[in-house]
């Protein structure tokens, strides 16, 4: 099952080579679907009391080197597969619906994007999982920067995509070197495995801790973008093509949080105790920063980009409350965010299309002659800026219930977050779709093709809104016994027992 | 008065009597003034038929000629490395304006007599054949670089060749005397007893020794700071034979350089590891540093080679079983990455009037993707993304050195690695992101040769040239994702020598 998850992507990418040009999106889009439907199975069958792993994979892959080929589902990576299968369905029928250059190659780099996406989730070697990860970096390189946009008095798509790559790199390569060491210096001369349980068992001296945390943390953080190590978005954001981007910023920056919980909070308990002040620092600043930089800017795109290093933020701040609560809401707070942001970049793209502008000046009065368009965005929107109702809210009251019980300081600088994220998903809101219309801008109903992308999205965001203990229950067992290294219990919840 | 004729166990010297004979037939040939294919198909089955009868000597370790050389699989995978590569070297010289010049026979032979060289270098086993077999190595070496007479920068290529190859063979041979002097023995065995028998006038002149023969050595793997000569060399030298420098050259040098430090000079290991790991790192930011401006494939590729000596080096600098399978396992690689690069170098060279400038893959996806494709491949291996055999590569010889508590060293290569993405990706990104067509109508551009050799507009179709280029990049990603069978190759090696 698990090993269906992970190749059929792949599988109906390189089969793709040999269908015709016109229909190698909607074979593209059929492989996600399949995807889709093996992860909705995988849930099915999910036992969601159990905390280990399930569906496990484990083969030897290089005996040699004391790499396995293991893969496993449990609490914190089943719905962020469920999630990396949804928004990748809904991101190649949207490509597949327009016109590609080169379709045969878009659509394999994008389920190439897939599996790798999906393999760095499911991986329980901890150097399958370093590979997985270096690996999702080679088709978003070719997706940004061969299908991407130059933009004028900026830097080219291929330059922007390259920053982006050398930043992403930077931390991957090291973390490579870090995970090495992590095995051998377990190990001690013994049977050198990879495998992130066995290595849990054996944790490190404190001082090889203290550097290997840095390494694997400035992987995650480089790549959710964290204030401070953000400096490749803004142009990779402004090159990317749209579906693309879509699927990228909602499921790609979680892989950098979500190694946190499977990698370093299990296997450097010592160190994430000792940084765990410095990460909230980062955090918050990232959270600060991002909502200022996204009330002020005018591209569409890095409005949505810089609240997504706001809203990173705040998944960085509940996984290292390093309390059950905390986790929990991170877990549920990646699902949503993920959720929230593909759908904004698809409406970014049909907005862009009927204004030919990317520029919030430029915009406005979208709403009159598109009521539909506007009802969806706008619970996209209430959605982003944790509206009570909304699961996004749940997430958010979790993490700070999670911050409050550990860091109450910190938690006092989170709340303002919640309140500066209703600042710009409104601006966002009201500049392009209320105010006057200017000249040129064609307001026009969304057709039958971006609906079938779009309303399913929404949907999932209602279902979840409505029901967000089907994404609670299910991650609880798993996401305490990641933080029960780490003596974080429930304090609120067992004192309300007793 | 009797004479002992030493016993001489034919079968396994078979493998450089079969080269022996065969290049004797091979120049041979070109007194007959055979067909046009003669010369290239001999060579080929010379080939052939030595790397059969060392695939026979495999597993099965023998001293030869009273201890002067000795078979092991050390020797053998370095020299079915060294045959692979001038198999390729053979294929990408058909047509090549080079072999025509110099005459087919003999080019062909001098060839053979390089490979016969680097089989002798690998089983080396004292000090005489050492210095025997990469002179023999090197003075054909020194004339095929100048083989295309016609261009200046070929000749300039071969004299300058020689002149640093001269330099590099003299500090050599100052070394060895005196290793000898101070170990009483050319022995390498002998030089290790002598070693550690340390005499009160042993110990500075063994210091001396040991530092000449590793900058003789630094000068035929190039490694910075003995380096200067590479890049011009490569330049020059017709295609086919820099890319059969850039692989076999320095497969065999490597296999010298380990057989010379890890058994002739293993007890004084702790004093030349951080000499050996310092020239490791110098050549690994040289070499990096070095590519990064370079318009010229074949200056870049150079550049790459230094840098890639030095990731290799790290794997002798361990001295330990682990370091010399990674070095054998990151030769291979590195074998299958350069040839896949140096065969659509040759390939775009002969097809458009831009010489090896980088202007001559712009636009290759679109036009011809049965090239771009494999460059894309190796330049990726060689950056060391997932799923080449780059990545694994990196992966051993990193696990090597963490193991040999030379993690410092292993940062080097993850740093190194960084910088080196932003000259291989920028070949991908000509090749992928940029159109092409304007660059092809503007001939003799800074770099192409002004003396070019006629062009042959259908060389990016030939077979000769696609099928080694498809082949090698195969093998780059198989290697990437079924490492185990080169990982047991490589520990094959590594185990004939602890």
């Amino acid at each position: 099952m698990t090993n269906s998850l992970l190749w059929t992507p792949l599988a109906f990418g390189l089969i793709g080579l040999a269908v015709p040009r016109r229909y190698a999106g909607w074979w593209a889009t059929l492989g996600t679907a399949v995807t889709l439907g093996i992860a909705i199975a995988l849930l099915a069958g999910f036992d969601s009391g159990a905390s280990g792993l399930q569906d496990t994979v484990d083969v030897n892959w290089i005996p040699g080197l004391g790499v396995d080929y293991s893969l496993g589902v449990d609490g914190l990576n089943v719905f962020l597969l469920l999630l990396t299968a949804v928004l990748w369905t809904a991101g190649t029928a949207f490509a597949a619906f327009r016109e590609q250059r080169q379709p045969h190659l878009f659509f394999l780099m994008m389920l190439l994007g897939e599996t790798a996406t999906l393999g760095s989730f499911l991986a329980q070697d901890l150097l399958l999982f370093v590979l997985f990860f270096d690996l999702m970096l080679v088709p978003f390189y070719f997706l940004f920067g061969a299908w991407g946009m130059d933009r004028e008095g900026g830097p080219t798509a291929a330059a922007a995509t390259l920053k982006m790559i050398v930043y992403t790199l930077i931390g991957s390569l090291l973390m490579l070197v870090a995970a090495i060491a992590t095995a051998i210096i377990s190990a001690d001369g013994g049977h050198l495995t990879f495998s992130i349980a066995e290595l849990a068992h054996h944790p490190l001296a404190e001082g090889s801790q203290r550097w290997i945390f840095w390494f694997f943390a400035a992987a995650f953080l480089v790549k959710m973008p964290a204030f401070l190590l953000h400096g490749w978005m803004p142009d990779a954001y402004r090159a990317a093509p749209l579906p693309a981007l879509a699927v990228f910023s909602g499921v790609l920056a979680k892989v950098g949080a979500y190694g946190f919980l499977r990698v370093v909070l299990p296997l450097f308990p010592d160190a994430t105790i000792e940084f765990q002040e410095v990460i909230l620092v980062i955090a918050l600043a990232s959270i600060l920063y991002g909502s200022v930089m996204a009330f002020t800017q005018t591209n569409v795109r890095l409005v949505a980009g810089y609240s997504s290093v706001a809203q990173l933020g705040f998944i960085t701040a509940g996984i290292f409350a390093l309390s059950a609560d905390g986790a929990d809401g991170a877990v549920l707070q990646m699902v949503n965010h993920g959720l929230v942001v593909a759908p904004l970049f698809v409406i970014v793209a049909i907005l862009a299309e009927r204004s030919g502008t990317e520029d919030l000046r430029e915009m406005g009065g979208m709403a009159m002659k598109a009521p539909v368009l506007a009802a969806l965005f706008l619970i996209v929107t209430l959605a982003t800026l944790a509206m009570p109702g909304s699961a996004n809210f749940i997430g958010e009251f979790y993490i700070l219930n999670g911050l409050f019980d550990s860091k109450i300081v910190f938690a006092f600088v989170a709340i303002s977050g919640v309140a500066m994220s209703a600042y710009y998903a409104l601006r966002l809101y009201q500049r392009t779709m209320h105010n006057r219309r200017p000249e040129g801008l064609e307001s026009r109903e969304i057709n039958w093709r971006d609906g079938i992308v779009l309303v399913p999205l929404v949907l999932c965001i209602l279902g979840l809104a409505l029901y967000p203990q089907l994404i609670l229950k299910r991650t609880d067992a798993s996401v305490q016994s990641s933080v029960a290294a780490l003596g974080g219990t429930r304090p609120n919840r067992e004192a309300a027992e007793q | 008065m009797s004479f002992n004729a030493p016993h001489i166990d034919y079968a396994a010297l078979s493998p450089v009597l079969a080269l022996t004979v065969g290049l004797c037939v091979v120049l041979l040939s070109a007194v007959f003034k055979p067909t046009r294919r003669m010369a290239p198909g001999l060579t080929i089955v010379t080939l052939a038929a030595t790397a059969g009868l060392l695939i026979w000597r495999w597993d099965n370790p023998q001293g030869l000629v009273t201890g002067a050389l000795r078979i092991d699989d050390l020797a053998i995978s370095i020299s079915l490395i060294a045959i692979l590569t001038a198999a390729f070297a053979v294929f990408l010289s058909i047509r090549e304006p080079a072999a025509e010049q110099a005459g087919s026979g003999e080019y062909h032979a001098l060839l053979l007599g390089s490979v016969l060289g680097m089989v002798l270098l690998a089983q080396a086993q004292n000090l005489v054949t050492f210095f025997v077999a990469i002179e023999t190595l090197s003075i054909p070496l020194y004339i095929l670089c100048a083989a295309n007479m016609r261009r200046e920068k070929s000749l300039e290529s071969g004299l300058k060749y020689l002149i640093v190859g001269s330099l590099g063979s003299a500090t050599l041979l100052y070394g060895m005397a005196f290793l000898y002097g101070g170990s009483g023995s050319t022995d390498f065995a002998g030089i290790a007893a002598g070693i550690s028998q340390k005499g009160v006038l042993g110990d500075p002149l063994v210091l001396i020794g040991i530092g000449m023969t590793a900058v003789g050595l630094a000068f035929k793997t190039s490694i910075a700071p003995f380096h200067q000569w590479t890049p011009d060399v490569y330049e020059g030298a017709p295609t086919p034979i820099t890319g059969f420098m850039a692989v076999a050259t320095k497969a065999a040098a490597f296999a010298v350089f380990v057989r010379f430090f890890d058994v002739a000079l293993a007890p004084q290991a702790s004093e030349w590891q951080p000499a050996l790991a310092v020239l490791a790192a110098i050549s690994i930011v040289a070499g990096n540093v070095g590519a990064l401006g370079q318009d010229s494939l074949k200056r870049l590729l150079g550049y790459s080679g230094i840098a890639q000596a030095g990731y290799i080096l790290g794997g002798l600098v361990v001295a330990s079983e682990a370091g010399i399978n990674a070095l054998v396992f990151y030769l291979a690689g590195y074998a299958f990455m350069n040839l896949a690069a140096f065969a659509v170098v040759v390939a775009r060279e002969r097809e458009t009037p831009c010489g090896d400038h980088i202007d001559a893959v712009r636009g290759l996806g679109a036009e011809r993707p049965q090239l771009a494709w494999p460059l894309t491949i190796s330049m990726l291996g060689l950056a060391g993304l997932p799923a080449t055999v780059g990545f694994i590569g990196k992966l051993y010889l990193i696990e090597a050195l963490v193991e040999g508590d030379y993690t410092w060293l292993a940062v080097f290569i993850a740093v190194g690695t960084m910088i080196s993405l932003a000259y291989y990706l920028r070949v991908v990104a000509a090749m992928w992101m940029r159109p092409g067509g304007e660059a092809v109508a503007t001939p003799a551009i800074a770099g192409a040769s002004p003396e070019a050799d006629p062009i042959d507009s259908e060389a990016g179709k030939r077979l000769y040239l696609v099928a080694p280029a498809m082949l090698a990049a195969a093998a780059t990603v198989l290697f990437g994702v079924i490492p185990q069978p080169l990982v047991e190759f490589a520990q094959h090696a590594g185990a004939s020598l602890f």
